[in-house]
């Protein structure tokens, strides 16, 4: 079996499993129709944070509300789609602590695939809407001289950035096989690190600057091509090419998330009992 | 005095349950500096536009972040606490067995909550302030008075908090479920405690209403009391009335939604 077989048996499995859970929650209705604007309302709280802040200042680290809108816009989009996609990897834990991990690993199906799709939840579609609200508006605030670069930047940046993101997850996920009961320590990247992404890079320390650009590639989910878009120089003085390499980074980040996915789970040692 | 040592041991309970979970408050720690950090620089860069916003400055903004950090998992900030177990024993009708119990309801969760309160607070709080007080400069008393004030400003904002969870709680006995009401505690905790910006810092008419609020109890005062911003007797008055008038909310609620408990034998 080739590795293109894999991959769509893979994404095959995961859209079986991912209709199972929207038909299972589609039963109750309504109860669906309040969780998704129960969402939309927990994720607009951090924007309203922001608006807050910016009624008591014009800028923050020296960026208006609408460019800061755009840096959130995109962070919030990109993190929503590899929520969507990816968002239940943090009950892997639970499932080894309680044994039904191991039912997965005997299923003809990759363990990826069901892991990603277990529990899909349509609800956080509320974070998708609101950070593609948000960015709209930001995109049509901005003070940017529009060229075709940059408008065709703006939708690689979402992609990109939702498949960084998506790295994140999985690598996250890697981590939780050896450590079980420490899920939230991928909050600290995912949650953190779309928090992180919604200020500017101005108001960082240079180092942690230079950590989400050099190590944890983060800062091309959004701040490196949107200080092009913006036409602002890049705190830590990366070459202007580098606004472009958010698919580069992307792939590289998937790659070395799939690795340590494929090694956790060699190394995986049931519970047993 | 038999009662007092009865909720003394679920207090013990609920601080020896939690401490289980090693690695998850390794994770918890870890967590709550990460987004400490990243608080912190956005704070500064905020009090650098406008420096004294709320009142405070720079060091004070500081120290009110690794606070919050703290107090996040101590209070229960975004829910999680107690109420999710008793939710979860009101939806399955397990509750029914809690009622059997020679002891009363809301002291005994209450006790059970301050128990995991301790331990969140010595477990995952304390180790976020340190790190913040460390690395970053922090405005904290030297005397030993507004740190005894703050210890208990502390008692009274979890026993806020409580209040305010465990009546939550109590509406599953009318909606079966739990699920819309933890969204409701989520939300309205984060934004009323003042956890995406001090209460103080809130602008006009808006700061007026959040900061008379109960959740005005769990983080601002705390911080307020401990930074000397604030007499602590008014404080201490405020946070008691709204305990007192929470918890009472909260006896009425559990006599209505008993009355309406059907045990289903079998």
């Amino acid at each position: 079996m080739g590795e293109r077989s894999a991959v769509a048996e893979g994404l095959r499995a995961y859209r079986l499993i991912a209709g199972m859970w929207i038909r299972s929650s589609m039963t109750y209705r309504t109860s669906f129709v309040v969780t998704v604007f129960g969402n939309l309302t927990v994720t607009c709280l951090d924007f309203v944070g922001i608006l807050l802040m910016f009624s008591q200042v014009d800028s923050l680290g020296g960026w208006s509300l609408p460019e800061v809108a755009f840096l959130y816009g995109l962070s919030v989009t990109s993190f929503g789609i590899a929520d969507l996609a990816l968002g239940s990897m943090d009950v892997l834990g639970a499932r080894m602590r309680d044994g039904s991990f191991d039912t997965l690993l005997v299923r003809p199906a990759p363990v990826l695939a069901q892991v990603g799709a277990d529990r899909f939840a349509l609800r956080r579609l509320g974070r998708i809407t609101q950070g593609a609200v948000v960015l709209g508006w930001a995109l049509a605030s901005v003070d940017v001289e529009w060229t075709a670069s940059k408008v065709l930047l703006v939708p690689v940046m979402v992609v990109s950035g939702a498949a960084i993101f998506s790295a994140v997850f999985v690598a996250g996920a890697a981590f939780q096989i050896y450590a079980q009961d420490a899920a939230e320590v991928q909050n600290a990247f995912t949650y953190g690190g779309t928090t992180l992404l919604q200020y500017p890079p101005t108001v960082f320390g240079k180092d942690l600057v230079r950590g989400v650009t050099f190590v944890l590639p983060l800062a091309f989910v959004n701040w490196v091509p949107a200080t092009y878009v913006l036409g602002r120089p890049y705190p830590v003085g990366l070459p202007g090419w580098m606004a472009f390499a958010s698919p580069l980074v992307a792939v590289a980040c998937c790659l070395l998330a799939g690795l340590a996915w494929r090694t956790g789970l060699r190394s995986y040692r049931s519970t047993g009992s | 005095m038999g009662s007092g040592r009865l909720y003394a041991a679920v207090a013990a309970g609920g601080f020896r349950r939690y401490a289980t979970y090693r690695a998850a408050t390794v994770a918890g720690v870890f967590t709550n500096t990460v987004f400490g950090v990243i608080l912190v620089y956005t704070y500064l860069a905020l009090w650098h536009e406008k420096p004294n916003l709320g009142g405070y400055d720079q060091a004070q903004a500081v120290t009110y972040v690794w606070l919050g950090q703290c107090l996040y998992a101590t209070l229960a900030i975004q829910g999680g606490g107690a109420e999710k177990d008793l939710m979860e024993r009101i939806r399955t009708g397990e509750i029914a067995v809690d009622l059997y119990r020679p002891a009363d309801l809301q002291l005994w969760w209450l006790a059970g909550d301050v128990g995991r309160a301790l331990f969140q607070m010595l477990g995952r709080g304390v180790v976020p302030f340190v790190f913040g007080a460390v690395f970053f400069p922090m405005a904290l008393p030297t005397d030993v008075t507004p740190w005894a004030a703050f210890v208990v400003t502390l008692l009274l904002a979890t026993v806020v908090s409580f209040a305010l969870r465990y009546l939550a709680a109590l509406s599953v006995f009318w909606l079966m479920d739990g699920m819309g009401v933890n969204q409701v505690l989520t939300v309205t905790g984060i934004f009323f405690s003042g956890m995406v910006l001090p209460l103080n810092a809130f602008p006009g008419a808006l700061g007026e209403v959040v900061r008379v609020l109960p959740w005005a109890a769990q983080i601002q005062m705390p911080a307020d009391v401990l930074m000397g911003e604030t007499d602590p007797l008014g404080a201490f008055a405020f946070q008691a009335a709204w305990a007192v008038a929470l918890l009472a909310a909260g006896r009425l609620l559990q006599s209505a939604a008993t009355r309406r408990v059907v045990v289903q034998g079998g």
